[in-house]
């Protein structure tokens, strides 16, 4: 891109290096250096004489470690599915602004910032076996036991839920409302129904997007940590791979181990973004065929 | 009639959203002035003695300190090493620059439970971790980028024109930032600045990977208070939550008066409105 440019020639002098060096010193000295560092050190295990593939020879073999990663997935999974379905849904349907749109935005937002240690207390209270909603279930005789819905795989993916949705979709509706209106009023203008104007138009002008959102809700909720433990049943159904990892390195004290397992969670994450990078690109291919010649 | 039923199910998956949210929350609230509270929809009688338990009992003012400061910390550092370079790369064209905006997205793409325990690691090696120190050093991981990020399209949007006119007429480098950047960016460092408060106070990860006893943010205390479950009291547990979420409340307020709520999560694109 860079390279079509006449002006592409470098434009950096002593002052402009000056200035970019603090922080590039910072992000390579506090983020590349370490995780170089750690992958180094999953190679170097504790025990002396092992080879230096023993921590991840020792992860792989060890039914429960390794099921982490399946119990991750599973719950990474559905929620990514559930947070991308619903935040199009009202992205979508939002996309020509609707009322109170800066106080739902605005509400939409509090669980990002309050945190989900603060999230998860609550959900303890208000979804819990006495919680108010199986007060209010049991009340209104709709049910006779309390619903089990925290302390399982239920509530995390309800934390989780919370947590990403509003990232979600704050992010779908800056997009879909970036699209050009005038490409759906020409289609309407040609006899397309509202389904065939979705599917045929304005989804595959979506999907790039789309596909980005998915990636990074999945990422995070990949890496789940403090609401698999506050609303999970971490020595259990919920055990994740975080937990793993976090349980080698502070209780039992093997940072090498930790660090295998943590390279470990970084390449499952690295493994499933370049899925959806190719999937996107393929997509993208689809969309400009869909479009026609330029 | 069916644009009608969308509109319909869009408000009430929104009420709903709001309701359970303002359910979560109340919950917190209620317990926190409960005298004792079990299995009834209500707590029979209300006390405040919870507040003064927890500020006693938590070490409260201390943690409040620290994690004040460690804020203020932050958000000073990362303003100061992430202004020059959102500059750099608002206004200089090189070759290295789409790798350098990666280099500094991914510290925000990455979770940082992937990153943290690597950067724990190396900072327990070098005699930080348990720190204040190490804390500051490991939560500025992802601030300085945010701090970059954010900075950025507010540099973007100053003319160009404006320092060429200023260098035209003989303004040293030092006076063109000191007349016309800094005031014409105040917005943008306040808004970097505010986002990067609420973003600290309410970081755990990074935070809980790297405290110690004495260097404890709100969020990392209240979690560990958590599970000394047993021990504690529920009530006054929710009562130190009710005071997190007066902190980081008070914040977002403030911030909300100068942001778009749109700004606290990244746009897909380089767009912005």
């Amino acid at each position: 891109m860079a390279r079509i440019r006449s002006d592409s020639r470098s434009e950096l002098d002593l002052v402009a290096i000056l200035c970019l060096a603090p922080s590039l010193l910072y992000v390579l000295a506090m983020f590349v250096y370490p995780f170089l560092y750690g992958i180094y050190i999953s190679l170097q295990p504790k025990k002396p004489g092992a080879g230096i593939f023993a921590n991840y020879v020792a992860f792989f073999s060890d039914a429960y470690q390794y099921s982490t990663i399946k119990t991750t997935f599973m719950l990474a999974l559905p929620t990514t599915v559930a947070v991308v379905l619903v935040a199009l849904f009202l992205a979508y349907g939002m996309r020509r602004g609707i009322w109170f749109e800066r106080t739902i935005t605005t509400i939409l937002v509090l669980p990002i910032s309050l945190g989900v240690v603060f999230l998860s207390e609550g959900i303890l209270g208000f979804y819990g076996h006495n919680g108010w909603l199986n007060q209010l279930l049991i009340a209104a005789g709709l049910i006779e036991n309390p619903l089990e819905l925290t302390h399982n795989s239920i509530g995390v993916t309800f934390s989780l839920f919370m947590q990403n949705f509003p990232f979600c979709f704050l992010m779908l509706l800056g997009y879909i409302s970036g699209i050009d209106p005038s490409l759906e009023s020409s289609a309407r203008m040609l006899g397309a129904g509202p389904w065939t104007i979705f599917r045929r138009v304005m989804f595959p002008l979506i999907a790039p997007g789309l596909i980005i959102a998915f990636a990074l809700v999945f990422v995070m909720s990949f890496a789940v940590f403090p609401s698999a433990v506050m609303v999970g049943q971490p020595a259990g159904s919920t055990r994740t791979i975080s937990i793993a990892a976090y349980q080698q390195a502070f209780e039992q004290y093997d940072m090498s181990y930790a660090s295998a397992i943590a390279v470990i969670m970084g390449l499952c994450q690295l493994a499933a973004l370049v899925l959806i990078v190719l999937v996107r690109r393929r997509m993208t291919i689809a969309t400009t065929m869909g479009v026609g010649k330029r | 009639m069916r644009g009608r039923m969308w509109r319909l199910a869009i408000y009430l998956f929104l009420l709903g959203f709001i309701l359970n949210l303002l359910g979560i929350v109340t919950h917190v609230v209620v317990s926190s002035f409960a005298k004792r509270w079990f299995g009834k929809p209500l707590p029979p009688a209300f006390t405040t003695d919870w507040f003064a338990y927890a500020w006693r009992e938590f070490e409260l003012p201390h943690v409040l300190f620290i994690t004040l400061f460690i804020a203020m910390a932050v958000v000073l550092i990362a303003l100061a090493i992430g202004f020059p370079a959102a500059y750099v790369l608002a206004r200089r064209n090189f070759n290295a620059k789409p790798v350098l905006l990666l280099l500094y997205f991914l510290p925000l793409l990455i979770p940082q439970m992937t990153y943290g325990i690597p950067l724990a690691t190396t900072l327990y090696g070098f005699g930080v971790g348990g720190t204040v120190l190490g804390v500051v050093l490991a939560v500025l991981v992802p601030m300085v980028p945010l701090a970059v990020f954010i900075l950025l399209p507010f540099f973007e949007q100053i003319s160009l024109n404006l320092e060429w006119s200023a260098q035209m007429l003989g303004a040293s480098r030092l006076q063109i930032f000191r007349r016309i950047l800094l005031p014409l960016m105040l917005p943008g460092i306040l808004t970097a600045g505010l986002l990067v408060l609420v973003n600290t106070i309410s970081n755990f990860e990074l935070a809980f990977l790297l405290a110690g006893g004495g260097s404890q943010t709100l969020v990392v205390a209240l979690y560990y208070n958590v599970f000394a479950g047993g021990v504690r009291p529920v009530y006054s547990i929710d009562a130190m939550a009710v005071i997190y979420m007066c902190t980081v409340l008070s914040v977002l307020l403030v911030a909300l008066r100068f942001v778009r709520p749109t700004q606290m999560v990244f746009r897909l694109d380089g767009k912005r409105d």
